[in-house]
């Protein structure tokens, strides 16, 4: 087996590298890497151990993310690897990388505020549009397609768009 | 032939992590019982996104309700092989959806609870009380921003959506006296630092709801007899109904699987 020629270091680079190519099911743009909900990869008795955290309780991606990392690294000659879903820390948008919020705006939905703006009992929230970058924006519901969305409108484009909610 | 149900070694943890989990289950259940009826598609969405983070909250709770009995219950078995006498959640969440007035009144004066709850929860001893509180607080802040949203543009709206909520607050208000319940078994955690008192929170949770409902031009009942009994079994007629639904396929066809 070519992985026996590696170290642990090695490896556990190699892993994670494999790991991180995996991508959110229901944002193909961004990989789990982007996401932050890849935390942590390790090795144990020569076998990969991956971490990966729920981005919200009843995400049903988590499923398939597992199945696709374990996927992932087997075709790399990685065997029985494992993959544990931690809870804590509690993931946040915050996590989420630089490179990651501009494919996503790229991709047509505008990345998540600071963490910090859900408190407001009544919105305050300020998104751009992700279309063409105008700030007349309105929010059309707080719940969108997917868990982690929600439904905007851009009163300049006229365009709906989905928002990435800060978490 | 139905499958018969199990019997739980209700330690005091075991019980206080049902009685949250039953919370979220439940009223999950019941918030996707809108799906596809919803007034308007975008409610349909939210509606059935909440009952979703519920749902997450409540597979957590059971598991770890599971590992800490230590008897092999799973949260599959916790939630479909128990009785209705063996469900302890609050009385408030097992009530009919009723018109959208209702199940939004229902939702805030839970949303409102649960937010302070699992925010004061963060601190328990218990690392994975704390760690569940962590995540469930941050889908919470957003039940609750959307009720409250609700019961002001339903309030102040027209003379028959406020006619409406209006009810609403009346009928349900005789079901939130529970959630500030605490039994001895529940008292002993409280000091010991796993448990949440929610007594602490009671002041917080009557301004919240106080503040919104006056900006919604309502009012909140004068009496304040309260209803109880879900933490301890007994509950409305509803909740055997809701079961019977949410239970059948795996008390037809035991262990089935997808």
């Amino acid at each position: 087996m070519v992985i026996a020629m590696f170290d642990d270091a090695e490896l556990r680079q190699r892993a994670w590298d494999v790991a991180a190519t995996v991508v959110d099911p229901e944002i193909p743009v961004l990989s789990i890497a982007d996401l932050g909900v890849l935390r942590e990869v390790a090795v144990r008795d020569g076998q990969i151990e991956v971490a990966i955290t729920p981005t919200y309780s009843g995400c049903p991606a988590m499923n398939m993310i597992t199945l696709e990392i374990e996927l992932a690294l087997e075709r790399e000659g990685f065997r029985n690897s494992k993959v544990r879903t931690v809870l804590s820390p509690a993931w946040t948008t915050d996590w989420m990388s630089e490179d990651g919020r501009n494919k996503l705006r790229e991709y047509g939905i505008a990345p998540p505020q600071p963490a910090g703006s859900r408190r407001a009992l009544f919105g305050v929230e300020q998104v751009k549009c992700p279309q063409c970058g105008s700030s007349d924006t309105e929010v059309l519901s707080e719940f969108g397609s997917t868990s982690c969305k929600a439904l905007w409108r851009c009163k300049s484009c006229r365009e709906p768009f989905d928002y990435f909610k800060c978490h | 032939m139905a499958v018969a149900s199990i019997e739980i070694s209700e330690t005091p943890l075991v019980l206080y992590t049902l009685r949250r989990a039953d919370d979220a289950l439940i009223l999950g259940h019941r918030l996707s019982e809108w799906c596809g009826h919803a007034p308007i598609l975008e409610e349909d969405m939210a509606l059935t996104n909440m009952a979703l983070d519920l749902l997450g909250q409540a597979r957590e709770l059971y598991s770890y309700a599971g590992a800490v009995e230590g008897n092999g219950n799973d949260e599959d078995r916790l939630a479909y092989l128990r009785d209705v006498r063996q469900y302890r959640n609050l009385l408030l969440v097992e009530q009919l959806n009723g018109d959208f007035a209702r199940t939004m009144v229902r939702q805030f004066f839970y949303s409102t609870f649960a937010d302070l709850y699992w925010r004061a929860m963060m601190k328990s001893g218990d690392a994975t009380l704390a760690a569940i509180a962590a995540k469930s607080e941050k889908e919470t802040a957003y039940h609750l921003r959307h009720s409250s949203e609700w019961m002001v543009r339903l309030g102040d709206g027209t003379a028959e959506s406020h006619a409406r909520t209006q009810t609403a607050i009346d009928d349900l208000w005789a079901f939130t006296g529970e959630m500030f319940e605490v039994d001895p078994g529940e008292r002993a955690l409280i000091e010991a630092g796993t448990a949440v008192d929610p007594a602490t929170l009671r002041p917080q949770w009557l301004k919240i709801i106080s503040d919104v409902v006056a900006e919604a031009t309502l009012t909140l009942p004068k009496g304040d007899w309260m209803q109880q009994g879900g933490r301890s079994g007994r509950h409305s007629e509803h909740l055997g109904h809701l079961l019977s639904e949410l239970q059948s396929m795996q008390r037809t066809f035991p262990g089935v699987t997808w």
